[in-house]
């Protein structure tokens, strides 16, 4: 096959098919990038839409828009469309394009499973949302689905669990394709250690998610069975146990917060050296701390369970086992921050959400340590500290270097420049109204606010406000973040960029060597030169 | 608007630093009563620190770089880019602050989970939505559920304003008293879903789940009302299920035991009489507010798909026996009612559903008719238990 395709010079090789059946049957792996970013995109929307039911009847003490089973489904909902539909697949996104461009390949080493795997996820969205519109309504039992709860759910159900096995389907093919394209297909030269951080931290979250999409699978079809088929592994009059299943869950649940945080590292780790105009410091020890944290994963995850009544013995074991994990973090931490020292930064859109990222992510680390002390979580557990903590690492990490990863390839995939002044207003307004959103639900947490509750006692009524305003500010700026994106493919400030887009930025990768627009066949025959920058060569 | 402008307030009295004790509340975790609590309040503020204290030095040195080391200020970027010293330096420093972390903590630990040698015993049960208490050693048992007040205003466009209800959902119609300065260990266990049982004066929370039985233990150290919730996502009514619990000095609380015996004989004698139909109707108006209408709602319409319609509903209109077994027994998502209400309740509210909410059977039953009945199915739930 590659010899049919190094026939062809790059700029004259096959074309996309015409019309819409492009989009359907493509193999292309930036075809599937984008649609992978663009569902991505509409889902946050989506999940985002869901967000703002949530605040608008926090926003006040009493019942004043939803009732509060209705209120439950938009908290189930929010956190599955966010997860699996908006980030997982944005990552997934930004895997297609940048990898076989990263490691100098002509595409991905599994294109038409590929399509599948993105199909695949379309139609598990279909499924999860459609219950929605389900007697009884859509899942309500919070995303983590724990019976007995769970199993009250109405005619939804059984479409909430093949959805799960859809969207593992997808995630195990897509993290399949990652690992044979970063195994197979590297160029020559393009040894392991000379890989771009995205493309590490790729892989090791490719092996997370076959590790772990399995074990959530078999959990919800033990439900599904314990619902429909008399097993009781869950239902302690026939022998089983509730917390089974919370062992399981959190068994996949922990490294499935990590799928989510892994790239996130590797792109700030990508952007940074490029905006300091610096090597990144410490490669190698970026490598080893993200496996590090990878592997740490497997091995804490009862830390979200230590109010369910563990021995003293599990409650210590995890909460030591926990704490490990501030070491190789905080090591990411203080290598992102020696990289800026003494470097010649400027400060364009993507580096403002990296900043941002390092500063607001080292606080959602901060309460994760807190929250690792067994004692103390006795009173953090199941209130809002642990939902500002999550939404710390999860909006101002995962979701601004999303933001970051778009606005720095953009002008790459499109060749037009995005509009720096417009960016940089998405950037400030996401930037303060998401602490607006955030920081005040520490305090809710600490004062006594259980999560996942529609109305709330009269004390917590002014923090919830305020966090309700910032909810409103973050939803609408991202308005704003849609509109720079399609004016950019449309053609952004007219602007031409340059193969290199930012000053020097072939030293770090191969993709700033291609020219812009990325032509639809690259690397048809391998690179010549690996950059070494990030490893200090010259 | 009035809340609008409380906002303000309270935002620019602390803008101009007047830490009062209310907003030390609204932003801090709680001391609490007891010496775990205490404990853990320090463990919170020792780590706290550790953090703001890691916090300043690293984004200290993160803005001075941003501020100093950016090119529009001429700096030319140094090409360093790794130090295996500093690399082991910044691994070495953390390990040892987090072992100076685990030892207070793991010693806080092993305190809270210290329940042998109580001085008395309540077993916590959860249900959907609301709390079971049994007193051990004193044969003192109830239920605690929202209080009416704030059940009124909680509703879906209410009208009522929550400001005006004295402590909105955080109050019940009976709350657990305990004796202060006493060790008194709790069990917990839950009818049918999952829930956790939080008080944060007491300094912890603790899971309670179906099938199993977790322990946990307190001793107040002064006497007060002590308020929490539910914090497991437990159903549709999970933020209308609080706690509140009363310590009191031990005469005070013997008292209140002698009281409870009294009550509960009242109670035997008054399921032993002949009631009339009118007097079952009204009392059991009330027992369907508490116990009924959050699934199947005040007016007894349901929610179509979920809670089936008591007006006209064939069970509720046909033969008395097979409403009694329905509620007694329950089904799918009806709990057991036989195991939570007393004869006159169980019985009034049969007779409500009968004979209000658009329904008209014209039959009654008698308290006394259901009391075997009664006694059998909470034998069961003890045994189930043993
Ligand atoms: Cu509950």
């Amino acid at each position: 096959m590659s010899a049919v395709i190094a026939g062809h010079d790059e700029q004259h090789g096959h074309g996309p098919e015409k019309g819409i059946l492009r989009w359907i049957v493509t193999t292309n792996h930036k075809d599937i990038g984008t649609l992978y970013l663009v569902t991505a995109l509409a889902m946050f929307f989506v999940g985002g839409a869901m967000a703002l039911v949530i605040r608008a009847e926090l926003f006040e003490p009493g019942l004043q828009f939803v009732e509060p089973q209705f209120f439950n489904s938009m908290v189930t909902m929010h956190a599955l469309v966010m997860v699996f539909g908006a980030v997982m697949p944005a990552f997934v996104g930004l895997a297609n394009w940048m990898i076989p461009v990263m490691i100098g390949a002509p595409d991905m080493a599994l294109p038409r499973m590929n399509n599948m795997s993105f199909w695949m996820l379309i139609a598990g969205l279909l499924m999860i949302s459609s219950t929605l519109f389900m007697e009884g309504g859509a899942p309500a039992a919070g995303w983590t689905f724990y019976p007995p709860l769970v199993l009250q759910t109405g005619n939804a159900l059984p479409f909430a669990v093949f959805a799960v096995h859809l969207l593992g389907i997808s995630s195990i093919m897509g993290a399949i394709n990652i690992i044979a394209t970063i195994f197979n297909m590297r160029a020559p030269g393009m040894t392991l250690m000379k890989m771009p951080l995205f493309v590490w931290t790729w892989m090791i979250t490719a092996f997370l998610l076959i590790a772990i999409m399995p074990v959530f699978a078999g959990a919800v079809t033990m439900l599904l069975t314990d619902r429909f088929f008399d097993t009781s592994f869950f239902d302690a009059a026939g022998g089983g146990d509730p917390v089974l299943y919370q062992h399981i869950f959190w068994f996949f649940g922990h490294p499935e917060v990590y799928v989510m945080i892994l790239p996130t590292f590797g792109i700030a780790s990508t952007i940074i050296p490029t905006f300091a105009r610096k090597p990144l410091f410490g490669y190698t020890s970026m490598v080893y701390a993200t496996a590090s944290i990878a592997f740490l994963s497997f091995i804490v995850w009862s830390h979200h369970m230590f109010t369910v009544g563990m021995p003293v013995a599990g409650e210590l074991y995890f909460m030591y086992a926990t704490m490990l994990i501030a070491i190789p973090t905080g090591v990411k931490v203080f290598n992102w921050t020696a990289t800026m020292w003494k470097g010649s930064m400027t400060f364009e859109a993507p580096m403002l959400f990296c900043i941002a990222f390092v500063v607001l992510f080292t606080m959602g680390g901060f309460t994760g340590l807190m929250m690792a002390i067994a004692p103390a979580d006795f009173q953090y557990h199941d209130t809002y500290f642990i939902v500002a903590h999550f939404h710390y690492t999860l909006v101002p990490a995962s979701i601004f270097i999303l933001m970051a990863a778009t606005y720095y390839w953009l002008p790459k995939w499109t060749g037009n420049m995005y509009d720096e002044r417009l960016a940089k207003l998405h950037f400030w307004l996401s930037a303060v109204s998401v602490n607006i959103l955030f920081f005040p639900q520490h305090f809710l947490g600490l004062a006594g606010m259980p999560r996942r509750i529609p109305d709330y006692a009269v004390q917590f009524a002014d923090w919830n406000m305020i966090s309700s305003i910032g909810a409103f500010i973050f939803g609408f700026s991202q308005l704003l973040f849609l509109y720079i994106v399609i004016k950019t493919i449309r053609g952004g400030t007219g602007e031409k960029v340059t193969a290199e887009v930012w000053e020097d930025a072939r030293k770090h990768s191969l993709e700033w060597t291609l020219p812009s627009p990325l032509p639809y066949h690259t690397f048809s025959t391998p690179p010549t030169k690996i950059p070494t920058e990030h490893l200090g060569g010259h | 608007m009035k809340r609008t402008t409380q906002l303000f307030a309270c935002l620019s009295l602390m803008a101009v630093g007047l830490g009062t004790a209310q907003a030390e509340y609204a932003l801090n975790l709680m001391k609490g009563v007891t010496k775990v609590s205490n404990d853990i309040y320090d463990l919170h503020m020792l780590i706290l620190w550790i953090c703001v204290f890691i916090g300043i030095a690293v984004f200290g040195v993160m803005f001075y770089s941003i501020y100093f080391h950016r090119k529009s200020r001429g700096h030319k970027a140094a090409q360093f880019h790794e130090s295996t010293k500093v690399e082991i330096i910044w691994t070495i420093i953390p390990t040892v602050i987090l072992i100076g972390m685990a030892i207070p903590a793991t010693k806080t630990m092993l305190e809270l989970d210290d329940t042998v040698e109580a001085d008395m015993s309540i077993k916590v049960t959860g249900w959907q939505w609301k709390w079971e208490y049994e007193y051990l050693d004193d044969d003192i048992h109830f239920f605690s559920t929202l209080d009416e007040a704030s059940n009124k205003a909680r509703q879906l466009g209410s009208g009522i304003d929550p400001a005006t209800v004295p402590h909105y959902l955080l109050n019940v119609d009976k709350p657990l008293v305990i004796p202060t300065r006493k060790k008194i260990r709790f069990l917990f266990t839950a009818a049918d879903v999952l829930h956790s049982w939080w008080v944060p004066d007491l300094g912890w929370k603790k899971d309670t789940i179906p099938g199993f039985i977790n322990e946990a233990w307190t001793s107040v150290e002064k006497p007060g009302t002590y308020r929490g919730q539910c914090a497991e996502l437990c159903g549709k009514d999970h933020g209308f299920m609080p706690i509140v619990v009363i310590a009191m000095d031990q005469p005070d609380y013997d008292k209140w035991v002698q009281e409870q015996k009294v009550a509960a004989e009242a109670e035997s004698s008054a399921a032993g009489r002949e009631w009339s139909k009118d007097e079952l109707i009204s009392k059991g108006e009330t027992v369907y507010a508490n116990n009924c209408a959050s699934c199947h709602m005040a007016d007894g319409e349901g929610m179509p798909g979920t809670f089936p319609a008591l007006a006209g509903s064939p069970v509720v209109t046909g033969e008395l026996d097979n409403e009694v077994q329905l509620v007694l027994n329950g089904k799918g998502m009806m709990p057991a009612f036989g195991q939570m209400l007393n004869a006159v309740d169980f019985a009034s509210v049969i007779t409500y559903t009968r004979n209000a909410l658009g329904n008209n059977v014209g039959d009654a039953l008698q308290p006394s008719a259901v009391q075997s009945a009664l006694a059998n199915s909470q034998d069961d739930d003890e045994d189930d238990e043993g």
